[in-house]
């Protein structure tokens, strides 16, 4: 069976690569510790020595829209164009292509089918920085097969958080019996508290800095049953009215069940908070 | 459909003449679909024509339009005519502070 080697779960900040390439002389003054932050953290994924990459993102309503939005869908294709033309003029992203793992892609709608989630598909996805910027971050090389997972945290109505839960635990079960001697990384990004386009944007740190803390303290812990109850579909307007964001981490949760997390670091930024967490599930878990 | 970039100046320079176009000629393509398969029935209220022709990002705000969406592209129209980073969208969040939880409704 392949073997699930690394579990990473962390937020996207587009604007980290534009930061990273600036001249000592030009960058703003916590560049230099977010640089520091990231390498340590593309260190955890480096350490596992993954053959394919699973990534969980969400489309920021690039590809997707109003006429027919999916819930949860996988990409099935040999090539994934990344990045868009307003992430290129907005952050400085550059384009790529990504390499993708058909094989692994059409076990995971086959078997997903089969275990009541109903996942749409994708044969060609022009994917967006919330899958790009964890390349650029924790492996820059671009070199892996992947497999992309994007799930609806934009358009309501949204899947509840209980679901986002079941669908990580659902992964998990699927790729511990995938028939294959590969090592798989599931590598999954979202937010925590953040506000764009409302009254409390771009503040000196993110909208919510009480949920945030909350927040690394579930993922951490790996207190699923504890942010199930505090978090809901309502309560998540509170945060940052883009903090529904948070459940591409619940699912992170859901496929690293309750375990503390291996490594867990976090940075408080302008208008967000930075957060790192890598689980290795078949190394002995850290209690 | 014409280029993105494209149809934010369009919509910069001429907001008004952009709105009537797009109504007229986009606002029923569906993606995915050839022009001759268009929807017959889309059309802006009144109120949204009028926020979109004056580029009134705080009645898009209120009348629930995404606001992730609006920022967006707001920031490709504007954020060139502040020399400060991020003050574009420091100014643009001001003008919403009148706005308390729960934030108008964005479901569609």
């Amino acid at each position: 069976m392949a073997k699930l080697v690394a579990i990473l779960a962390t937020t996207h900040h587009p604007f980290f690569y534009k930061t990273s390439q600036l001249p000592p002389d030009e960058a703003p003054p916590f560049a230099a510790e977010w640089v520091r932050k990231v390498e340590a953290y593309r260190a955890t994924l480096t350490a596992a020595r993954p053959d394919v990459l699973v990534m969980v993102g969400s489309d920021h309503f690039h590809q997707l829209w109003l006429d027919n939005m999916p819930q949860f869908l996988v990409g099935k294709a040999p090539y994934y164009d990344g990045n868009y033309y307003n992430e290129e003029r907005e952050f400085g992203l550059p384009r790529l292509v990504l390499k993708g793992h058909e094989e692994l892609s059409g076990y995971i709608l086959r078997e997903a089918l089969d275990r009541e989630f109903d996942l749409a598909f994708s044969n060609e996805l022009r994917v967006d920085h919330s899958i790009t910027c964890p390349i650029i971050t924790v492996r820059p090389q671009n070199d892996l097969p992947i497999v992309p997972i994007y799930t609806n945290i934009f358009a309501p109505p949204l899947p509840r958080p209980e679901r986002f839960v079941k669908l990580g635990r659902t992964l998990r079960e699927l790729v511990d019996a995938w028939p294959s001697d590969l090592r798989v990384a599931v590598v999954g990004t979202g937010h925590l508290s953040l506000e764009l386009g409302g009254p409390r944007q771009f503040g000196p740190h993110g909208p919510d800095p009480e949920f945030d803390a909350k927040a690394v303290e579930w993922i951490a812990n790996g207190d699923i049953d504890g942010c199930l109850s505090e978090v809901t579909l309502d309560s998540l307007h509170a945060p940052g009215n883009a903090t529904h964001g948070f459940m591409d981490f619940m699912l992170m949760m859901g496929l690293a069940g309750y375990h503390k997390a291996d490594y867990a670091d976090n940075l408080d930024l302008f208008h967000t908070m930075e957060a790192y967490f890598t689980w290795y599930p078949n190394e002995g878990w850290a209690e | 459909m014409t280029a993105t970039p494209t149809c934010v100046e369009r919509y910069r320079a001429d907001p008004a003449g952009t709105v009537a176009w797009w109504e007229a000629e986009q606002a029923n393509q569906i993606l995915n679909c050839v022009a001759g398969e268009a929807s017959t029935w889309l059309a802006f209220t009144e109120a949204e024509r009028e926020a979109l022709a004056t580029h009134d990002h705080v009645a898009l705000f209120e009348m629930g339009a995404h606001p992730f969406l609006t920022l967006t592209l707001w920031i490709a129209m504007f954020e060139r005519d502040h020399s400060e980073p991020l003050a574009m969208q420091l100014d643009y969040a001001a003008k919403l502070k009148h706005f308390a939880l729960p934030y108008p409704d964005i479901n569609t």
